[in-house]
């Protein structure tokens, strides 16, 4: 089976007066039809350029520099504008962290939902109108017509990610990436929200890109799981199995940093420091400085080790399976 | 070496230094500033001396050795001033009036702007409902009334130029004081045994300095230029001191002649002056724009 | 929407009660209107007669009641120097004012916004350099000069276009228009030109930080990751949110363009209002100075009265916000 979205030693710097930044360095995923990825990140880690660059949103001073990108066996890289916008919106789409930012303020929704429609073919007002109930029924919004008619300000922050989601599925794509959908909203919505997209992800099959720094949301939500330090995934494999035995000294440390896994009374544990900037990186994991594991082999740059059971880590000292 | 490792102030010179355009503007304010105020040295001719003014030298053209036995680089105007004396000492005094007027101004209504801020309720409305009033009013109108109504002189013009451009500094001190009243560490700083005057001295006003520097600059350049557009429409300082407008102004007539020095080259002194000043506050502007920052 | 106007009627009434006394103290109060009157050396008996008939001699909150009465009646006095009614001199004037400032703005509005546009859209092109480093010089440029040069170049040098006058005028209900005929547009095109650059210049830079802002939103980016096309961001996105503050800029600049036009006027001989008041300040006709303030007063409320409800019509937030 044709992987629904395949990225190979996907580069993505920019090029600012401070320097370089390598925001993504050699990022590989593959996700197939119907499945949840959860790409995991503190800020900064890269995660949402990786989204980015899928799309190909990338705006100068940035650039993908390397690597490829394909979409159901098509490759994205290196396509022209024309040929990149077709594919964006109808085969891949994307949603974005605030619902509160991301539809216009002044447009309602079915003027934004139209032109969500008519970028890509020809529809007369009426079919579009239907086609646009049909997407905010899918969503789980109770009240389509009405909604439809609204301005953004005038929905919850749950009903507007919801519109927004619904505007993702129009065209029905293959893959979504979603950005952080949930951070911004309460967490009785977030749940809902993420019950809604497993099972549209079941129903249709799309393939979702779930970008969060939020471990809970993930394995809730996820069938495998890829975490990103400084613009490289440094640990994959399924969700169960890496939740629950993590085979790299930071995807430990985001775990021990949950407060539902830490036990009572005991103090929280914590990685100590922060990630490093991504000017001028210094060679070696861009971890060893906030791990205890480090020593001068971690100098060089390991590679990504295949360790079985579909599960890779990218480290030299790895902690022991279960 | 990087950026990162140098103070904030090194940063912010390297980065405007960055833009050769800026750059070149500021050395060019440097310099007409520094000619203006040392006009007395750099001027054969003291134009407002009129014991000195030949009246047979009125009106020469550029390069012109008149009776005084130099060369009048510029030429001379209707009343036998050498040009290039006259638009050094009219450069000074716009440069005068324009930092003056800009300086009472910040000072005015900057005080206003952060009253109206940290009183709150009424006084906040009341002040801040007469500045969004006075804003509605073009300043051109306001300074032309207000200059007729307090006729001619240096410290007139001054003070109509100072009720014409105060408010914008209210309200830029108003909106950076209040969003800045409104952020987390304000209130965290207000929690602990501070005085709130330290609060507001030492916290809150200087980071509200950054807008207000780029105000500042902007009013001074208009202040300049507006100064100039009264003393051209007659408004401005006596016909005995004549500034770079009122050297335009008496010059208009005779450029329909073919005798273009006595109004083009005040001119073109004014508007190298405004010109740089501009560019100096928009490179600014944008490096002190967060939102486009990256 | 009912209360919302309402309230807002009700402030401006309160700003034009404001203004008149600013108005009254500025021109009546400050230095002594009886100089101008009469003589220096008329005989004291006449000079109490004038004092007396012009009501200076009662406390100066009834004088400010006399005169704001009479304003309310619609009676502005006669002018000193033009000896007729100041009201019927002011409305004489107005449509030369009008049809220059309207030139000048909706020009440089449909130049300045599609270039700010530009400059914001590609901020790195040489194009958009070009169009900013010319706003710079339109922006620092006054505007008299523009004036001088555009008459030296057009007037004096090419004797393309008039230097100055209203030119050929067509009435129509009993105004003379300048803009219905051929001649007259010669004669309109040099001043509402100096007029424009100014706010072309201010047009363009406005229009271009709104249109930067807006290009780096999340609704820009989620319209993209649509696969919608630049243009169809631009113009279906991007156009409705940066109109909404640029009406209140064109609003507001309406007024000052209103005032500028005071200097333009002056150089191009334009027998406008702007012309009048400069004539009036310097002949020190105050009827028609106080008239003259109290009328642009009264259009700047009125614009910015219209320019809170085209707000409120344009932008969804506010709208329902109030209603």
């Amino acid at each position: 089976m044709t992987a629904a979205l395949e990225v190979r030693g996907l580069k993505t710097h920019f090029f600012t007066r401070d320097g370089v930044v390598k925001a993504v360095d050699g990022v590989d995923l593959t996700i197939a039809p119907g499945r949840v990825l959860g790409l995991v990140g503190e800020s900064g880690s890269g995660k949402s350029v990786t989204g980015l660059s899928v799309l190909g949103l990338i705006d100068p001073p940035g650039r993908i520099v390397e690597g490829s990108v394909r979409l159901e066996g098509q490759e994205l890289v290196g396509l022209n504008r024309e040929a990149a916008r077709r594919v964006r919106g109808r085969k891949i789409a994307m949603i974005f962290q605030d619902p509160m930012m991301t539809l216009n303020p002044v447009l309602r929704v079915d003027t934004q939902m139209f032109m969500a429609l008519r970028a890509h073919e020809p529809v007369p007002k009426d079919a579009a109108r239907q086609q646009a109930l049909a997407a905010l029924g899918r969503v789980g919004l109770p009240d389509p017509e009405q909604c439809l008619t609204a301005y953004p300000h005038q929905l919850s922050g749950g009903m507007r990610q919801r519109v927004a989601i619904a505007i993702a599925l129009l065209h029905s794509p293959s893959v979504i990436v979603a950005d952080e959908p949930t951070t911004a909203l309460d967490v009785s919505i977030q749940g809902q929200i993420l019950q809604e997209m497993q099972r549209l992800s079941a129903d249709t099959g799309v393939a979702l890109v779930w970008i969060t720094h939020d471990l809970a949301v993930v394995s809730s939500l996820a069938h495998d799981i890829a975490v990103m330090y400084a613009g490289r995934i440094v640990e994959q494999g399924p969700a169960e199995d890496v939740l629950a035995a993590p085979r790299h000294p930071y995807t430990r440390g985001l775990l021990d940093s949950v407060p539902g896994e830490a036990q009572p009374g005991k103090k929280l544990a914590q990685i100590p420091g922060s990630i490093p900037a991504l000017v001028d990186l210094p060679p070696g994991c861009a971890f060893r400085a906030r791990c205890s594991r480090a020593d001068s082999a971690c100098e060089t740059m390991p590679e990504i080790a295949d360790l079985g059971g579909a599960r890779a880590v990218r480290c030299f000292h790895p902690l022991e399976g279960r | 070496m990087t950026r990162r490792d140098v103070s904030p102030a090194t940063r912010f010179w390297m980065e405007f230094a960055e833009n050769r355009l800026a750059l070149a503007a500021l050395m060019v304010v440097v310099l007409v500033v520094g000619a203006a105020v040392l006009s007395p040295i750099f001027a054969p001719q003291d134009p407002y001396d009129i014991g000195k003014l030949v009246l047979g030298d009125a009106r020469r053209p550029p390069g012109f050795v008149g009776a005084g036995g130099y060369v009048h680089l510029l030429g001379t105007d209707a009343q036998g001033r050498d040009l290039w004396s006259a638009i050094l000492y009219g450069l000074r005094i716009s440069i005068q009036i324009g930092v003056t007027a800009g300086a009472v101004a910040f000072v005015v209504g900057g005080t206003l702007g952060a009253v109206a801020a940290f009183s709150g309720g009424r006084i906040e409305a009341l002040i801040m409902r007469f500045i969004d009033l006075q804003l509605s009013f073009p300043a051109i109108l306001l300074a032309l009334v207000l200059s007729a109504v307090l006729g001619q002189g240096k410290w007139q013009l001054t003070a109509a130029l100072v009720a014409a451009q105060y408010a914008y500094f209210a309200r830029t001190t108003h909106g950076a004081a209040v969003a800045e009243r409104a952020k987390d560490y304000i209130e965290a700083a207000l929690s602990t045994p501070l005085s709130s005057r330290i609060v507001v001295f030492r916290h809150i006003l200087p980071n509200c300095m950054p807008p207000l520097i780029v105000v500042a600059t902007v009013q001074i350049a208009n202040a300049i230029s507006l100064e100039a557009t009264l003393s051209f429409l007659g408004l401005g300082l006596p016909v005995t001191h004549p500034s770079l407008g009122m050297l335009i102004a008496n010059g208009f007539q005779y450029m329909l002649s073919g005798r273009y020095w006595i109004s083009i080259y005040p001119g073109v002194a004014l508007i190298i002056l405004i010109l740089a000043i501009n560019l100096v506050s928009d490179q600014i502007r944008d490096q002190l724009n967060p939102r486009l920052k990256r | 929407m009912l209360g919302f106007l309402i309230q807002r009627l009700l402030q401006a009434a309160a700003v034009m009660v404001v203004i008149s006394a600013l108005v009254f103290v500025g021109v009546f109060a400050i230095g002594n209107p009886i100089d101008v009157l009469i003589a220096p050396d008329a005989p004291q008996d006449i000079r109490l007669d004038t004092i007396a008939r012009y009501g200076f001699d009662q406390p100066l909150w009834r004088q400010y009641l006399n005169f704001v009465s009479s304003l309310v009646l619609g009676n502005f006095g006669r002018s000193f120097v033009f000896n007729m009614p100041v009201l019927d001199l002011i409305l004489s004037r107005l449509p030369a004012t009008l049809e220059l400032t309207l030139a000048a703005l909706i020009g440089a509005t449909a130049i300045g916004v599609p270039l700010g546009m530009y400059a914001g859209y590609r901020p790195h092109a040489l194009g958009s350099r070009i169009v900013m480093g010319l706003s710079v010089l339109g922006f620092s440029v006054p505007t008299f000069w523009i004036g001088l040069l555009l008459i030296m170049a057009f007037a004096v040098e090419l004797g393309w276009l008039p230097a100055g006058g209203r030119g050929d005028t067509v009435a129509v209900l009993g105004v003379q228009w300048s803009i219905l005929t051929l001649n007259g547009w010669t004669h309109l095109l040099l001043p509402a030109l100096t007029l424009s650059l100014f706010r072309m210049a201010l047009m363009i830079r406005l229009t271009r930080a709104g249109m930067r802002e807006a290009m780096m939103s999340d609704y820009v980016r989620f319209a993209r990751a649509q696969g919608l096309s630049d243009g169809k961001v631009i113009f279906g996105h991007v156009l409705k949110n940066i109109s909404i503050p640029l009406v209140t800029v064109f609003g507001l600049e309406l007024a000052a363009t209103l005032a500028f036009a005071v200097v333009t006027e002056t150089i191009f001989s334009w027998p406008g209002l702007g012309k009048l008041i400069i004539d009036s300040i310097q002949s020190l006709d105050r009827p028609v100075m106080v008239a003259y303030l109290m009328l642009v007063a009264f259009l700047f409320i009125m614009i910015n009265f219209t320019v809170d409800i085209a707000y409120a019509a344009l932008d969804p937030r506010v709208r329902s916000g109030r209603s």
